[in-house]
């Protein structure tokens, strides 16, 4: 039984990864030198993917980004979790600010129709904006701060991009409450303040983790669009400059770190939800 | 403490797409101070209608309730209700949920007292151990038992049951109807319950209520229990009379539950669940003539 688990935990993913990098090595390109006739040597791109480095070649080129992933040699050479560093404190603020507000519209939307009737339609229409389309707004919402205007236009775009799930998560979780549960409050005369925090917010806490796991997905998806945009230094930010460098192998080094960084967070996030699943 | 309640002329009235359907017409009851009362009737007969308009779970159409001196207008805990499936919040303790209410009925007694209070009435119900379990760490039953400390720790005027043992095996059916008497009779809490057990109304009560068919139902009924207190299970079980009247509570529910509606009564749709359809017939048939053997090996 023992065993088993361990094969399906560890040594299957193993093995796909393995066979995933063999794939990636077997279509990615190299270039080669060769001796032509007359004497001269000619440079050749082989390979099914033609610009595409391998894993080796990915390695060889970013090895110093990994072996000293904190290492700040100048602004646009640092580690790369050091980069990965500056985009999660960001992120934490963001959001932050989403869950602050996107918690208490959630309750309202989830307790009170009225609420939902008037407000429903927009947060529909303004739920599936992109990112990209919000940042320019908030760079200009904020331009008469000065120097801080990057970052507080990145702040906007994160808490409202990423709050639209915590929204809508909690209150469907409010909706979802049983009537007995409310039935006992009422028997009790609970006062509202009670009510909310002894039956309806512990009755609403899976619902709302559920919410606050995809938020912070969304949050992690935004940020790499925003740095591209504002230049504020971060992993997005590497990856658009090693892109405007030619730098191909940085890139993949980075999407890597951006998946492997998003995998732990939602993993992350989905224990702190288990927890409350008990509830 | 506890008070007498009167309901008079309570009616209950849904509106529905086909226009309004009368659940319950003109209920009258008067339950004495201190009184243990059983509503029994066929399922969806409107008798926890009536029970939820008395914990003011469920708006009175007309007619009222008065409980003491006291015109109830809504919930409150002056009334402890003890719901069918426990409804204990999963996210407190056995603990906790007695306190929830204790709390809002004592709040002028101190942090500690309350919490002695809530204690007392687990330890009483058989749970001393398990006060820091949460209810799913806790067996149906022993859910119930905290369903039922949690109504008597607000020492309520009156106690509100409805089919509490309905979702319970029958041992533990009788177990927690031990511990619901035992309770009871420390202080005599006027009390309504609503089952459709006609062995477990004839064990509990003062007085049993038969409601007839809704829609429009009414009180149809009423028989006293005569046996003292405190009872013995076996003893009443025993008493020459037993049989006679568990007899007529079934023939109320199978006959006169309809025709006092002025409708047709069918034995075997309206079969209570308490006692095999075979032996409560109401029509005499050849495949009944075992009737008699077939009631004792029920007891």
């Amino acid at each position: 039984m023992r065993s088993k688990k361990l094969i399906d935990l560890l040594v299957l993913p193993l093995f796909g990864i393995g066979l995933s990098l063999l794939i990636w090595h077997l279509i990615s390109g190299a270039t080669v030198s060769r001796v032509l006739p007359d004497g001269t040597t000619e440079e050749i791109k082989t390979g099914l993917v033609k610009d595409l480095p391998g894993p080796l070649m990915t390695w060889e080129k970013t090895r110093k980004y990994v072996v000293e992933p904190f290492a700040k040699r100048e602004d646009l050479d640092q580690g790369i979790l050091r980069f990965t560093w500056y985009s999660l404190v960001i992120v934490a603020k963001g959001y932050l600010i989403a869950l602050l507000l996107g918690t208490p519209i959630g309750f309202l939307l989830g307790l009170s129709p009225l609420f939902t009737k008037l407000f429903d339609p927009i947060i529909q229409i303004l739920r599936p904006v992109s990112p990209l389309a919000w940042m320019p707004l908030g760079v200009v919402l904020f331009a008469g701060t000065g120097k801080a205007a990057n970052e507080l236009g990145a702040l906007f775009t994160i808490a409202i991009c990423a709050m639209w799930p915590t929204v809508l998560n909690t209150a469907v979780g409010v909706r979802a409450i049983p009537q007995d549960y409310l039935n006992v409050a009422r028997v009790l005369k609970l006062s509202r303040t009670q009510t909310l925090f002894k039956i309806l917010v512990p009755a609403t806490l899976p619902y709302m983790f559920t919410g606050y796991r995809l938020s912070l997905g969304i949050a992690w998806l935004v940020i790499v669009a925003v740095e591209m945009l504002t230049g504020r230094i971060g992993i997005g930010n590497f990856l658009w400059n090693e892109y405007n460098n030619g730098l191909y192998t940085s890139i993949i080094l980075s999407i890597l770190t951006i998946g492997v960084v998003g995998f732990l967070l939602d993993r992350a996030m989905s224990l702190l939800e288990r927890r409350f699943k008990t509830a | 403490m506890s008070d007498h309640v009167e309901l008079s002329n309570l009616t209950k009235t849904y509106t529905t797409p086909k226009g309004p359907v009368v659940i319950v017409k003109d209920f009258n009851l008067r339950i004495a101070d201190g009184e243990f009362v059983t509503l029994i009737g066929h399922s969806g007969c409107g008798k926890s209608t009536v029970l939820s308009m008395l914990a003011g779970l469920n708006p009175i159409t007309s007619g009222g309730i008065v409980l003491g001196s006291r015109e109830l207008t809504g919930p409150g805990p002056d009334r402890g209700v003890v719901f069918q499936s426990p409804n204990l919040l999963p996210w407190f303790t056995a603990l906790e949920n007695v306190q929830l209410g204790v709390d809002q009925v004592f709040y002028t007694a101190s942090r500690e007292e309350r919490r002695q209070i809530a204690e007392y009435y687990l330890t009483v119900v058989g749970l001393g151990d398990c006060l820091h379990k949460r209810p799913t760490e806790l067996s149906q039953g022993m859910r119930q038992r905290v369903g039922i400390a949690r109504a008597f720790a607000l020492s309520p005027k009156m106690l509100l049951l409805d089919e509490p043992f309905g979702m319970l095996d029958s041992l533990t059916r009788f177990e927690l109807q031990g511990v619901l008497m035992e309770l009871w009779t420390r202080n005599h809490i006027t009390a309504l319950m609503v089952t459709h057990d006609v062995d477990e109304a004839l064990y509990l009560s003062d007085r049993i209520v038969m409601m007839t068919n809704g829609p429009e139902a009414f009180v149809g009924e009423i028989m006293t229990v005569p046996w003292s207190r405190p009872r013995d299970r076996k003893s009443i079980m025993e008493h020459p009379d037993y049989y006679r009247m568990r007899e007529e509570l079934i023939e109320f529910l199978n006959v006169r539950a309809y025709t006092l509606k002025g409708q047709e009564p069918h034995g075997s749709h309206a079969a209570p669940p308490s006692a095999p359809a075979k032996a409560m017939s109401p029509v005499p048939s050849p495949a009944n003539s075992s009737r008699a053997p077939d009631l004792a090996s029920v007891a």
